[in-house]
């Protein structure tokens, strides 16, 4: 466990970091550091500036039922609305909830797979947030039998 | 310098299915070495895909995406011979892109 003097300097050198790189050049990019590092699935969903979102079976989560392995979880999120400006994949019981947010332009399908880690069994979120401010969940329950953030 | 990483781009029916493989620590900041201290976390945090020099898709990461991510997406409306990049950046400031032609 970290304690909580550990995760602030960590943060601050983060942010240093970030600060020091810079942008990419030719268009703006600002890391949700927040967003990160919330411990919880509420925190993370409110630093992304999401409030009250609604389950919809447009928006849809693959995943295994059963993973092996928690280091390797292939996850991918997926919707079939209009309008969308990001996805996001959530875990609800690892450290930091939010696994990566993914934002969609018009030359994309709303469709990215990735793999993820998971420290033990837990519910997995796929969330899409539309242009309007609205946002639309699918979860599904993966049971791990190895964790995957050391120990 | 970090490895390169493998893109393949397939044109299927109009779009473009692309699919990448980075390679990357993806320590996550939570696991302790031998001597109880912990690793800091070292992570991929932004990563880009253009099609022909335009910006497509950016995606923000955390910790938690696996060791050497794989990343699959569809590029509406690529054709063969177009050219996809992809550039990640880590957190320590790192960075890599790399090329590759859909076929």
């Amino acid at each position: 466990m970290q304690s909580r003097r550990e995760t602030l300097k960590q943060s601050a050198v983060l942010a240093s970091l970030l600060a020091g790189t810079g942008l990419f050049p030719g268009y703006a990019f600002a890391f949700n550091t927040a967003a990160f590092e919330a411990k919880n699935l509420a925190d993370a969903l409110k630093a992304l500036g999401v409030s009250a979102p609604q389950a919809s079976k447009d928006v849809t989560l693959t995943a295994p039922d059963i993973a092996e392995n928690g280091a390797v979880v292939p996850m991918g999120a997926a919707t079939t609305l209009a309008g969308v400006k990001q996805l996001v994949l959530l875990v609800e019981k690892n450290p930091n909830a939010l696994v990566a947010v993914f934002n969609v332009s018009d030359s994309v399908d709303a469709n990215m797979t990735t793999r993820a880690k998971m420290g033990q069994s837990s519910d997995v979120y796929a969330v899409a947030i539309m242009n309007d401010g609205k946002a639309f969940f699918a979860k599904k329950e993966v049971k791990v039998t190895l964790g995957g953030c050391g120990g | 310098m970090a490895d390169p990483m493998r893109i393949r781009a397939q044109a299927v029916g109009g779009n473009a299915t692309v699919r990448v493989l980075m390679a990357h620590e993806m320590e996550t900041g939570q696991r302790k070495d031998a001597a109880g201290k912990i690793i800091p976390a070292w992570h991929i945090s932004e990563v880009t895909a253009m099609l022909n020099g335009k910006n497509v898709l950016t995606a923000e990461w955390g910790p938690a995406v696996a060791k050497n991510p794989f990343l699959q997406f569809t590029i509406k409306g690529a054709k063969a011979g177009d050219k996809v990049a992809v550039t990640w950046k880590d957190n320590r400031g790192e960075t890599r892109t790399d090329e590759a032609t859909v076929s």
